[in-house]
């Protein structure tokens, strides 16, 4: 290679590295993740139908049922149950909210040895904490042009 | 009816979630960070309402419907109060997952160990 063109070294890593990259089963990734993500979405259907059928709108049900979802994620996280299924469902487990909290009990877990503070409390939130931010800073913009726009 | 209309827009979403995954550079964080980013967008714009219509929990069991949780929080809160509901409708419906997650992910840490 010449050292005229120093991108051309980069250019060509990155086409071999493409070459020997194993290619991910595309087609039956996104199947399992459309089966497991639709499956965990109608568990969430029947807890919301259960706190519905205490009385509940479909409004006010939905707190408790993101609750009961999440203690579900979480519980089967600590269980180890949770990062098997993620294991071939992929989006499908990290998606719903579920893997929300599975996000969160995960490294919790594994950094416990590193201190109740700067391990478990401080990596609890390693994913959850920019969901936080992005969904909060983007949603806070979107509140801002709806206010001017009903000014 | 219901639940297969969950099924079916719940598995949609984690679909694109999964094509992302593969086929960009993104990993689960990125993808989950762009989803709630996108729900808001969407909730902003009146989309996300109409699929929570159609698919329920299949609308908001799946990050997109935490950002729409916000938005729609924010907008009832501008509504009722003015520019204050800009930050004071934030936490307003989603303050429920939020404490849940922060609360059962605390004590399932404590509770579990890690697998070796």
């Amino acid at each position: 290679m010449s050292a005229q063109d120093p991108n051309l070294d980069k250019k060509l890593y990155y086409w071999r590295v493409q070459q020997k990259k194993p290619k991910p089963p595309v087609l039956r990734n996104t199947l399992l993740a459309f089966i497991v993500g639709g499956l965990i979405c109608v568990l969430g259907q029947a807890v919301m139908a259960f706190f519905q059928s205490l009385g509940m709108t479909a409004k006010e049900a939905a707190g408790p049922t993101a609750s009961v979802m999440v203690f579900l994620g979480a519980f089967f996280t600590g269980l180890g149950w949770y990062d098997e299924l993620g294991k071939f469902a992929g989006a499908g487990s990290v998606i719903p909210i579920t893997g929300f909290a599975n996000s969160i009990v995960s490294p919790a877990i594994d950094f416990k040895r590193e201190g109740f503070v700067l391990g478990l409390g401080a990596r609890m939130f390693s994913v959850a904490g920019p969901v936080l931010v992005y969904g909060t800073v983007t949603a806070v913009v979107v509140g801002i042009v709806y206010w001017i726009t009903k000014l | 009816m219901e639940y297969l209309l969950a099924f079916l827009v719940g598995g949609s979403i984690c679909a694109v979630g999964q094509l992302l995954m593969d086929l960009t550079p993104l990993t689960p964080a990125h993808v989950l960070v762009l989803f709630v980013s996108l729900g808001a967008v969407l909730s902003g714009l009146g989309i996300y309402e109409k699929l929570v219509q159609i698919g329920g929990a299949g609308a908001t069991i799946p990050l997109t419907g935490f950002g729409h949780s916000i938005v729609s929080g924010i907008f009832e809160e501008i509504d009722a109060k003015g520019a204050v509901g800009i930050l004071s409708g934030v936490f307003k419906n989603t303050s429920m997952g939020i404490a849940a997650a922060v609360f059962f992910g605390f004590v399932m840490a404590l509770l579990f160990n890690p697998k070796e």
